[in-house]
């Protein structure tokens, strides 16, 4: 349905570039009904919206929002996880780290980094980035896109559970600022791995959850069927969330979508990151972990 | 009478109890109350509660999680799957957290996340030694986002606890999965384990369905955490209390230097 939806879209644009006169309008009016629909998209056709596979990859946003990327590599204890990608660049000329969950586009690309589902290897090598980000005194970015830590029996014996507890712990500490932008899937513990910042920003179709809707419909319900139900109620959607005071800000995205006009979705990422980097610059060290320690410690306290 | 629900051995309501839900002839741990464990801890008289009155709450409006939240409190008298106490064990004092698998599972939400961190900050302002006994299905679906946020709040608890000095004694019993597995119980200074209890971040059954196979026997069981490097060591109920009592003795006296 939603595909059906972009389809349509991109259809209706390619037909509006050749058009004229009455046709145009009612191409344009076209384009209009759908935006609405789009406009009024359910919790499913969001998730789905999330993991649209032409829509932007991490990759895409460092190359689109960093200059002098210097790709970093492994664990330093047993292994390279190829999905989570990340290392040292340039934002607006100035040093930061930048990592996130590496999904592809196409089968190849996803068998290649597992579709964005990392083993303990990925976040102890993000955490390893993270520590040496603080140490050099450089900002961390994150872009969180996964459907959660890899279940795999490997990913088991080597401390799947220890890497990510060990994350969020080290990152509730780190002195320096971390902005972290959920542009896809934000699922579960292997998401959050990567996401004790100070900002936390969604995309407009972006979902962030304690687990995939599949998974909770499995569990509570014993029926994967019952995913829209799951996603309904789990109020997992970057406005639920907003609404909720328990994220920052929402990047709007196209109409159909973050595929759709990606320089300007880059520049109000762009924007959103100097933005919040501006207003954490002015905080200590000690600021910064005290008010990251306030801002977790009274989530869903009312 | 009750009989070993792993072995089938016989003896009576008393026993069963006085044995701390441990089979005399199989050692199957059988799950045993944060009340009943909390007691059998504590020297006698010093057993004080805190935070009871912290629970949980239907922050989503999750369909049918009302109900089920009461009918878990009628079922187990509790109120939430937590319980927290200060007492002295082998004549020190320790602040103790037990999560209880009878309440929903363990799971964590808001209310098991504030208890937790409540216990933690209290062992932190008090100086006082901390022990987390885990057993959880993981987070609690049904306070979802906010349920993912308990695992960030424990982790940071525990960070700060851990930066001022503080002792962190994390046991893990059967079972204990998912968000907290991933957050507080492995964070600990010491890692104990009750024998052969299940401990992982991913379920047995979803690792099968992603991998297509069965799991080896005894695959993440305690014995199996420990020997991949997880778990100090592995503790019998029956001398849990003797073990704790002689590291809060190995604890005293450091001297952290400025």
């Amino acid at each position: 349905m939603i595909r059906t939806m972009i389809k349509e879209l991109d259809d209706l644009e390619l037909a509006l570039q050749s058009a004229s006169g009455a046709e145009r309008t009612a191409l344009i009016e076209k384009r209009e009904a759908l935006a609405m629909r789009f406009g009024q998209l359910t919790p499913e056709q969001k998730v789905l919206m999330a993991r649209y596979p032409r829509r932007p990859k991490v990759n895409h946003y460092i190359d689109a929002l960093f200059t002098d990327f210097f790709v970093q590599r492994g664990d330093r204890q047993c292994r390279e996880d190829t999905s989570i990608l990340g290392g040292i660049a340039l934002f607006h000329g100035r040093p930061v780290t930048v990592l996130g969950h590496k999904k592809g586009s196409t089968i190849e690309e996803n068998m290649a980094c597992n579709f964005g589902m990392p083993g303990p290897e990925g976040y102890r090598k993000a955490l390893r980035m993270m520590k040496q980000a603080e140490k050099f005194g450089r900002p961390i970015i994150t872009f969180i896109d996964t459907p959660g830590a890899y279940p795999g029996m490997e990913a088991e014996e080597r401390g799947q559970g220890e890497a990510i507890a060990r994350n969020l712990m080290e990152m509730s500490r780190l002195r320096v600022p971390v902005i972290s932008i959920v542009t896809g899937e934000g699922s579960s513990g292997g998401a959050l791995a990567l996401g004790v910042a100070d900002r936390v920003l969604m995309l407009e179709n972006a979902y962030y959850s304690v687990v995939t809707p599949e998974g909770c419909a499995s569990i509570l319900w014993k029926d994967p069927k019952k995913r829209d139900e799951a996603c309904a109620a789990l109020k997992l959607t970057a406005q639920d969330l907003l609404g909720f005071g328990v994220i920052d800000g929402i990047i709007p995205e196209a109409v159909g979508g973050a595929q759709r006009d990606t320089q300007t979705l880059f520049a109000a990422i762009d924007e959103a990151i100097a933005r919040e980097l501006a207003g954490l610059d002015a905080l200590s060290a000690q600021e910064l972990v005290e008010q990251r320690y306030a801002k977790y410690r009274k989530i869903g306290l009312a | 009478m009750t009989t070993c629900p792993a072995c089938g051995h016989e003896m009576t309501q008393a026993a069963w109890h006085a044995q701390l839900f441990v089979c005399p002839n199989c050692g199957a741990h059988q799950p045993i109350s944060a009340r009943e464990r909390l007691l059998s801890l504590a020297d006698e008289n010093t057993l004080c509660e805190i935070g009871a009155d912290v629970v949980g709450k239907d922050v989503l409006s999750f369909p049918g999680y009302e109900s089920k939240l009461s009918a878990q409190r009628e079922k187990t008298g509790m109120q939430e799957a937590v319980m927290t106490a200060q007492m002295k064990i082998g004549g020190r004092d320790a602040v103790v957290c037990v999560l209880d698998s009878q309440f929903f599972m363990g799971s964590m939400g808001i209310g098991v996340g504030e208890k937790v961190t409540q216990a933690i900050e209290y062992a932190a302002a008090k100086s006082l030694p901390l022990i987390i006994f885990s057993a959880s299905g993981g987070a609690r679906m049904q306070e979802g986002f906010f349920s993912l946020m308990q695992m960030a709040k424990t982790s940071a608890a525990v960070a700060e606890f851990s930066e001022k000095g503080g002792l962190f004694i994390s046991v893990l019993t059967h079972p204990t999965t998912g968000g907290v597995t991933a957050s507080f119980a492995s964070l600990g200074d010491i890692m104990l384990a009750e024998p052969n209890a299940l401990i992982g971040f991913a379920g047995p059954r979803v690792i099968e369905q992603t991998i297509g196979q069965r799991l080896p026997e005894g695959f993440q069981r305690s014995e199996f955490q420990q020997a991949h490097g997880f778990v100090d060591q592995i503790v019998p109920r029956g001398e849990m209390k003797n073990v704790l009592a002689s590291l809060l003795k190995l604890h005293e006296g450091g001297v952290r230097r400025a």
